[in-house]
């Protein structure tokens, strides 16, 4: 009886080798109740929750054209996505893509202003290109040398190095960039991406990336080392790695890839470069990275999942007069659950009486 | 010279009125990442009390009519701190119970709260017909000093001490029983070995789960709060769109800033409260305004990069900040 009081009521079990079906199962039953605590909250104003999912889907997906915004917003999610997850991989909590978007950009607009007239399109284009890599590259390394050497604190310090890029971009915005009433001229038509199929060919660029990184992290020995540092930092030091070495390396390769983002948004979406250029997207990529369990493909299905809500989430402020912040309420409850649901992809639950029999069964 | 000290007391005033949302932000971020729950959501708690908090005042005015200031200033605080304790509770449910990612899920908070905040402002704006403000007459308290006159006027201290609002002092004092709390009592030992070590904490018998779900809502509700002072002493009682300006990422600069101390924060709020308003007073040749604004960050990097390189035991993040703590796991 003393004994049968001390078992809490519910015991954990870390269950081993889950089938990928049952976690993926979960995972879309989490949706699920996400999408459901949402109508809730559409609820309250007054709107009818089903009516106003199926003019998100609709206006997100509803016409060629919905669907070409709609990708445009995906694009810098993914590739954001596809850069922070060796970071990720290595345990090495990077944030500041917000950041390394912006410095990307920031290269890319330098190259555009200097070279424009006097290059080829083409040329321009890729030269822009490797100065946002390099300009992004050198933002990520900036922490990774940082954790590397003296092993401050990565989150706080690219965090902190987000709000420096922004506010020297805003600097320039105002100050000696400046086109007219605080903001900058438009790029020239040389130095804007061409467009495929009605959307810059930056969706082009990112769907190679999925495949690179997909095999990067998989199937090179670089992606081995990133994923032995993340699961044992010491395991790799006694295997002979230069730790310090490949976090900087990787740092570098994921700010690269974040400032060619940049590059894509400011050259290929908007055309000229601004503060806030990032606007959130480095914040929710890092969602998409981690909800995807860093799987480059799945991260596709993710950061379109969100483009939707966010596409449409306008059409509903502007059908429904439902306000626009609820798209930021839905992805935020879509977080939450699936954050949560890992939870019950990686543990098991036993119920006190269950167990207790089972345990008297086996001693029996 | 009379002129340099009217400019330097203006500006004390100024910076102290930047700082009090700040120090409330910061002060319940130091209460949850001595803790060792690393809340990157503070900027959607901050959005999540100044709507609500407003909100409450809105309508307690409305169904009051003839509102009580002292009644109203309560209410404000009530509602902002239940505000940010519930989407504490959020956090604190996902990541020590459902033991997830504590930085992924503070980003999520941070994007659930800023869609709150809005949703909440521009509803309330909606069904009241376009304009949420409340009267004057409470305007003018929320901002008004405590203190008698005849402190106030006495030359250049009286505004440096006791011209500010309420809420500064409400700030400063929670700033000083915070630090009794955290080194003097036996609770705020237990809490810090949470924070530093909670399998050692564990070991000796202190319960890791309940420390660290208080530490992290009582820390939420308070960094609430200054959402909400923010809202009613500098937005001017009304919701608009730019929300709080990122008031909360700059709470948490401050936090490793003043190296997660409650007593350094004050001085440290007041410090980054004056860098902020710097370029609306003090125009110092060639340097442009909007590099003004980056220097809170950047002071911030300096501080966090030199206390790594000095590696002083006793100005460091709390040993276990960010990391999940599963008894099971050795």
């Amino acid at each position: 009886m003393n004994q049968e009081k001390k078992i809490p009521l519910i015991r954990l079990a870390k269950r081993d080798g889950v089938q990928p079906t049952t976690g993926w199962l979960i995972r879309i039953a989490s949706i699920i109740v996400a999408l459901l605590l949402g109508c809730l909250i559409i609820m309250i104003t007054g709107a009818n929750p089903f009516e106003a999912y199926a003019t998100m889907v609709d206006g997100a997906l509803g016409s060629e054209v919905f669907v070409r915004q709609t990708v445009k917003i995906a694009i810098p999610l993914l590739g954001c996505a596809l850069a922070i997850a060796p970071c990720f991989k290595m345990r090495f909590w990077n944030i500041g893509a917000e950041g390394q978007i912006t410095a990307g950009a920031l290269a890319a607009t330098f190259v555009a202003r200097l070279l424009t007239g006097s290059v080829p399109s083409i040329v321009l284009l890729i030269m822009m290109a490797l100065a946002a890599i390099i300009g992004g590259g050198i933002w990520g390394l900036i922490p990774g040398f940082f954790k590397a050497k003296w092993n401050t604190n990565e989150t706080l310090f690219t965090l902190m190095m987000n709000y420096i890029i922004i506010g020297v971009v805003a600097w320039l915005q105002i100050g000696p960039w400046q086109a007219r009433q605080g903001r900058m001229a438009q790029f020239h038509s040389d130095a804007i991406l061409p467009k495929v199929a009605g959307v810059h060919c930056g969706w082009i660029v990112v769907l190679i990336l999925v495949v690179i990184i997909y095999f990067y992290m998989n199937h090179t020995k670089q992606g081995y080392e990133i994923s032995v540092i993340g699961d044992s930092l010491n395991t790799a030091r006694y295997a002979g790695m230069n730790v310090g070495y490949i976090m900087m390396r990787t740092m570098f390769l994921s700010g690269a890839i974040c400032g060619l983002v940049g590059f894509l948004v400011a050259s290929g979406a908007n055309g000229t470069l601004s503060s806030n250029i990032a606007n959130g997207v480095g914040f929710t990529s890092i969602t998409v990275a981690w909800l995807s369990q860093l799987n480059a493909f799945v991260m596709i299905v993710i950061s379109f999942m969100l483009a939707i809500l966010t596409k449409g989430a306008d059409t509903l402020q502007t059908s429904m007069n439902v306000p626009v912040s609820i798209s930021n309420i839905i992805i935020g409850l879509l977080l939450f659950c699936m954050l949560g649901c890992e939870f019950f992809i990686n543990f098991r639950m036993i119920f006190r009486s269950k167990h207790h029999e089972k345990e008297v069964g086996k001693n029996g | 010279m009379d002129n340099i000290i009217s400019f330097i007391v203006a500006l004390i005033v100024a910076a102290i009125t930047y700082s009090t949302p700040l120090l409330f932000g910061t002060l319940g971020e130091i209460l949850t990442e001595k803790s060792g729950n690393l809340n990157l959501g503070v900027e959607g708690i901050m959005y999540m009390g100044g709507a609500i908090g407003l909100g409450g005042v809105f309508y307690y005015e409305k169904l009051a009519g003839s509102p009580n200031g002292y009644v109203a200033i309560v209410v404000a605080i009530l509602f902002a701190f239940i505000a940010g304790a519930i989407a504490s509770l959020i956090f604190s449910f996902i990541t020590i119970t459902l033991r997830a990612n504590q930085n992924v899920t503070g980003l999520a908070l941070s994007i659930f709260g800023t869609g709150v905040g809005q949703f909440v402002g521009e509803y309330m704006r909606v069904r009241e017909g376009g304009y949420v403000s409340i009267s004057n007459e409470l305007k003018d308290f929320f901002i008004a000093s405590p203190f008698p006159k005849f402190l106030q006027d006495i030359p250049y201290l009286g505004k440096i001490l006791f011209s500010h609002s309420f809420f500064f002092y409400l700030a400063i004092v929670l700033a000083i029983v915070m630090h009794f709390f955290l080194k003097k009592t036996r609770k705020g030992l237990y809490l810090r070995a949470v924070g530093e070590s909670p399998a050692t904490a564990d070991a000796a018998g202190i319960n890791v789960t309940t420390n660290k779900y208080l530490a992290t809502i009582i820390g939420g509700g308070i960094s609430a709060i200054g959402g909400m002072v923010y809202i009613t002493t500098l937005a001017g009682c009304t919701w608009n769109h730019e929300g709080l300006a990122g008031f909360g990422w700059l709470a948490v600069a401050l936090v490793i800033f003043c190296m997660w101390r409650p007593l350094s924060a004050i001085w440290g709020s007041v410090l980054f409260g004056a860098l902020m308003i710097l370029y609306t007073r003090l125009q110092i040749p060639f340097v442009p305004t909007e590099i003004y604004k980056i220097l809170p960050y950047v002071v911030t990097l300096v501080v966090l990069i030199i206390s790594s390189i000095r590696n002083n035991k006793e100005k460091q993040p709390p040993a276990s900040l960010g990391l999940a703590y599963f008894r099971e796991e050795r």
